[in-house]
């Protein structure tokens, strides 16, 4: 086995242009084709967002200190927590990865000059600001207290409070991860470089194919729910109003068929940059590639089939529920094959401990038990004592945040190099990584108890028997937001005095390493042709640089 | 070097981000089908919707249907299928380089698309408008329907807000039935490239065939005598 | 290995045993949900755990020790794929078997339940007693004998939760959902509303009083003395004109409802239905959706005139038409 060292393509000296300084003026950001610098209009966006819905959070854990509120009204307590859930899914969670590291990847990585339609890619950013304008607006005219979630008939005849501004946002919104899903479909499927046949893919890439059919299938769905919703509540006709003849539980079928999946959308991408920052940190290909590969794909489509678990004490039939708990414990073994696969590639590997692995390692453990805690909801019999109670908050903010967020953050930081040319802190990184690590579990497992214990989520106010679990959870929060607000000023400051990065600073596989740091408009001189399989690290060396 | 000397060789209309035209074409055909899955997915929950409380209420969706006109529906469904044969010979006549020939077909597709419109908000809607069957603009329930009387508003909310999304639908494809037949007039599609027509096709007969659902759904509920009217 | 399992939860749940880690187990389900609810934290635990050492396991033992060095090529292993997928598979079909028995036993009311009718509306919870005892935000129950509650919701969803009895159900506008508990140990107890419903949600509590029957029937008794529901469901029966078309002897306009209840007619449309308690309210709130055969559709609906109180008080009067006729006829 010859150990042959690959030299990293040479770039030509003092060609300095690349993709960030190819043209400068706000027109040139605006109006711009390029997939990579669409990739950062929506990173500033999505952080933007990130920040608002955390900001409410921020309120909403101090507002819980006190049994009887710390902090404000219950009415604005209930719009905080929907204006938190409703910005985070949809205007956080859904776009982060797809968005962001999705739209800079995926040419670089099939070794293509952009994606199939970067007009329409363009579009889908604009349609994601215009939804995001409506819903901040339906912010500041009073807020929003339907929850995330929206049910009937609350939201279509009782609440007093901008629902329709609200609903429409996230209407909006929804075309921008259509267009996004569709972009990305095709690009897949039809401009992969020479001899990248499916099985050389990156993982990340069948992550994002994956997610890209959830986005395709589901988002519509959401769509036409959220429109009949706004026509019962401006029309009172009797859709979703039962007082008028409507179902109250088919607007609860309509939504969760979209919001199930949409849950996959938000962990899909995720999965796939731990299979990235896995290989690449322990210097290793994937233990058992077909198997994480198809896992992706199994798990977008049980994803679609599962959406019941979410009412299993509407008055569902027995039946019904029985079988969506079948499958929903069934959507549960392809993430675990993913689990055990990751920890297979560790073994015998050469392991570093920079900042993206120990992101990745704290998503594997958090992303383990967020998983499994899902194991007693989808039993019925227990799901009945912890459906609408804390424990449902804890289970999938373990998943989002301990799962998504971390891989998110963990993305970011292994492909800033090659997205802004620069490095960031090393030591500052890893210490970031530890206090959200710490923050993160302090805020969120006490949520378990709390749910077991009964108390009901959603609540402004509670009985004083749960204040101790609410201030460890509220000081947890506080400790995982100075965390968070930890990278965005490191990140920041590398921007302009970080120390100027290589073309591969991790040493890593994969064409998007192939190019200079930050990339030239074009990706790539010549269109590579490839000739080894995904993370062939053991046949050619890559040294960091 | 290599790249430029092919480079002055693609034809007007390809895209840089791709290879060579066989890939642009194929993309665009794909993203086309792409596409229009997610317009089945958008109107399918519309339909299932509308199917649910057409089980649930069947009294008043067939009092609803019968107050449509079968014959004007008819007749749309009539000039929109000619719509997709003529647009189906648009592209034919591109295949076979017959510039004039794309030109005529591609206006006949757009008259008879604005045909159908024209029938539908005059004859259909406007006449609904005036008979009070609009929900929320004075929809008026009337006596003879009984019982039933309280959820024929809920029929006429699914009529118009499909038939809405269809109309929609093809507004938007006259839009870009104008952009084509100008391309077509300044000559820019021949036998070696006609892929936006191509594409274009599939999402007017995607419409049409939309329609061609939209019609017994809507129109035909509880059956009609042949030459009886309603 | 349910005997394992059984050794395993018993012993988590001595060493969490302490109140503020598990809520009161006070019904016949309880402990058997919280067996379930323990093998499923052991499960987690375990390969929260387990994963998490064989990681920092390997994140140790293969560091990289320096910076050219070059793993071996592992080779893809087959058996262990297969085993790692049937394993989970085989405990998550192990667990849903047990959750899903659980469920059903947890789901079926013993046919000689209590019955006891519950109406939500934001933001209080309105209990009426058959005897015709009401509470709000109070529910009195009798320890020892099964309780059913029927339920439903005068403006949006509520869920009606009590965590010690470990049941919970959603609380519907326009239909009826039932839950029921058998509770062990006399005491007071949390009730929640367990779906957001608007401002007050989170006042939307209660208490749940667990005494002895025989307490309890001193309670029923005890206070201003009220009129069972049925009575009151007679009253509104003559009141709003239903007796008019519902003569006992059929000669009305409509159909007798004399032991109607309980029985599967024939609609209109030839489907055969139930006449339950969801039924009946439909009957009034909806007539004409479930017109019986060889009756026209000219009921008029009630809905608006009558709130879902007296709706129950009107299904609880029909219901006691059935036990009058055996009682004539036992004569």
């Amino acid at each position: 086995m010859s150990t042959a060292t690959l030299d990293v393509h040479e770039v030509p000296t003092g060609s300095r242009v690349n993709y960030l300084n190819a043209q400068y003026g706000v027109k040139s950001w605006l109006l711009t084709t390029d997939h990579k610098r669409i990739a950062l209009l929506y990173l500033a966006s999505i952080t933007l967002m990130f920040f608002v819905g955390g900001f409410f959070a921020v309120l909403m854990r101090l507002h819980l200190i006190e049994p009887q509120g710390a902090l404000v009204q219950p009415e604005t307590y209930n719009k905080l927590f929907t204006m938190h859930g409703v910005i985070m899914v949809f205007f956080f969670l859904v776009p982060s990865i797809p968005a962001t590291l999705g739209n800079f990847l995926v040419p670089m990585m099939i070794g293509a000059r952009d994606l199939a339609f970067p007009r329409l890619n363009l579009l889908s950013w604009y349609i994601y600001i215009i939804g995001a304008i409506f819903t901040l607006y339906a912010v500041i005219s009073g807020g929003v207290d339907t929850g995330w979630t929206f049910y009937t008939p609350y939201s279509s005849s009782f609440s007093h409070t901008s629902v329709i501004p609200t609903a429409l946002g996230v209407f909006i919104t929804g075309f921008s991860s259509i267009l996004t899903g569709l972009n990305f479909v095709v690009t897949i499927h039809k401009m992969r470089a020479p001899g990248l046949t499916w099985f050389r893919l990156p993982l990340f890439i069948w992550a994002i194919y994956a997610t890209s059919i959830i986005f395709i299938l589901g988002t519509p769905v959401i769509a036409i729910t959220l429109f009949l919703l706004g026509l019962e509540r401006l029309l009172h006709i009797g859709i979703f109003d039962p007082a008028i003849g409507g179902d109250p539980i088919l607007f609860q079928h309509l939504f969760w068929f979209y919001s199930h999946p949409a849950v996959y959308i938000m962990i899909l991408p995720g999965m796939g940059v731990m299979s990235e920052l896995i290989t690449c940190f322990s210097r290793k290909r994937i233990f058992g590639y077909g198997f994480v590969a198809f896992s992706s794909l199994a798990i977008a489509f049980i994803s679609f089939l599962v959406w019941g678990h979410h009412m299993f004490v509407t008055g569902q039939s027995i039946y019904a529920g029985l079988i969506f708990s079948v499958l929903s414990f069934m959507v549960a073994i392809p993430s675990a094959v993913k689990v055990f696969n990751w920890t297979a590639t560790l073994y015998k590997g050469s392991i570093s401990y920079d900042a993206p692995m120990l992101y990745a390692l704290g998503f594997i453990g958090l992303f383990t038990m967020g998983g499994l805690t899902g194991l007693f909801l989808a039993s019925l019999a227990t799901d009945v004592h912890l459906n609408g109670t804390y424990f449902i908050v804890a289970h999938f903010h373990y998943i989002m945040v301990g799962g998504a967020v971390m891989a998110y953050l963990g993305g970011i930081h292994f492909w800033w190099p090659k997205i802004a040319g620069r490095l960031y802190p090393d030591g500052w990184a890893r210490f970031a990584a530890l206090v959200i690590f710490v923050g993160f579990n302090l805020t969120f497992f006490p949520q378990f108890m709390l749910g077991y214990l009964g108390m009901p989520r959603r609540y402004a106010v509670y009985p004083a028997e749960f204040q101790v679990l609410n201030v460890m959870s509220s000081a947890g929060a506080s400790i995982l937001g100075i965390g968070y607000l930890i990278p965005l000023i490191y990140l920041t400051w590398s921007m302009r005095y970080g120390p100027a990065a290589g073309p591969n600073p991790w040493g890593a596989k994969g064409l998007e390493w192939q190019t200079p740091s930050p990339p030239p408009t074009e990706n790539f001189e010549e269109i590579p042709v490839v000739t080894e399989e995904a993370y062939d690290y053991a046949h050619t060396t890559v040294t960091r640089g | 070097m290599a790249d430029l000397a092919v480079h002055n060789t693609h034809p007007p209309g390809f895209a840089h981000q791709f290879e060579d035209m066989e890939q642009q074409r194929e993309a665009g055909s794909l993203g086309m089908w792409v596409f229009l899955l997610t317009e089945l997915m958008f109107f399918g929950g519309l339909f299932a919707s509308y199917i649910i409380y057409r089980a649930l209420y069947l009294p008043s969706f067939e009092i609803g249907s019968h107050l449509l006109e079968v014959k004007f529906g008819a007749l749309n469904t009539a000039v929109l299928i000619g719509s997709s044969l003529t647009m189906a010979l648009a592209i034919r006549s591109a295949q076979v380089g017959r510039r004039g020939a794309q030109v005529g077909f591609l206006t006949a597709t757009m008259i008879l698309g604005a045909a159908f419109l024209f029938f539908k908000f005059t004859f259909e809607w406007h006449h609904d408008y005036i008979e009070h069957l609009v929900p929320g603009f004075g929809f008026v329930i009337r006596p003879e329907w009984g019982a039933a009387g309280a959820h024929v508003p809920l029929f006429f909310c699914f009529y118009f807000f499909m038939t809405g999304l269809h109309a929609l639908h093809m507004i938007i494809g006259l839009g870009i039935l104008t952009v084509l037949t100008l391309m077509a007039h300044r000559g820019r599609f021949n036998p070696h490239y006609y892929s936006p027509l191509e594409v274009s096709g599939l999402y007017w007969h995607f419409v049409d065939i939309v329609w061609i659902f939209l019609f017994p759904l809507l129109y035909l509920i509880g059956g009609r005598y042949i030459g009886g009217g309603h | 290995m349910i005997g394992l399992a059984k050794f395993g939860s018993t012993f988590l749940s001595s060493v969490v045993q302490a109140p503020q880690l598990r809520p009161e187990a006070a019904s016949s389900i309880a402990e058997g949900v919280d067996h379930l609810y323990f093998v499923l934290t052991f499960i987690t635990l375990f390969f929260t755990i387990a994963i998490f050492s064989t990681i920092f396991f390997f994140m140790v033992k293969y560091r990289r020790r320096a910076e050219n060095e070059v793993p071996p090529d592992i080779e893809q292993n087959l058996p262990l794929e297969l085993a790692w997928t049937i394993i989970p598979t085989l405990i998550c079909a192990g667990l849903f078997l047990w959750a899903s028995s659980l469920y059903f036993e947890n789901s079926r009311p013993p046919s000689a339940s209590t019955e006891i009718f519950v109406i939500g509306k934001q933001w209080m919870w309105h209990i009426q007693h058959p005897e015709g005892v009401r509470e709000i935000n109070e529910l009195h129950v009798p320890e020892g004998v099964p309780v059913k509650l029927t339920m439903t919701s005068e403006d949006v969803i509520h869920d009606f939760y009590i965590p010690a009895f470990r049941v919970k159900k959603d609380v519907i506008p326009g239909r009826y959902s039932s839950l029921w508990f058998q509770a062990t140990k006399v005491g007071t107890y949390h009730l929640f509303c367990a779906q957001y419903c608007g401002a007050d949600h989170a006042e939307m509590l209660g208490w749940v009083y667990v005494m002895s029957p025989a307490d309890y029937e001193t309670w029923l008794s005890s206070g201003t003395p009220s009129q069972t529901m049925e009575k009151t469901g007679e009253q509104i029966f003559n009141k709003l004109g239903c007796a008019s078309c519902h003569q006992p002897d059929g000669t009305g306009r409509g159909p007798s409802l004399v032991g109607i209840y309980g029985k599967e007619e024939e609609l209109k449309s030839g489907e055969k239905r139930l006449v339950d308690e969801a039924f009946i309210r439909q009957a009034i709130i909806n007539p004409n959706s479930v017109t019986l055969r060889n009756y026209p559709p000219i009921m008029p609906t009630f809905r608006g005139q009558i709130n879902e109180e007296q709706v129950l008080q009107l299904i609880a009067y029909v219901k006691s038409l059935a036990s009058e006729e055996r009682n004539s006829n036992g004569k």
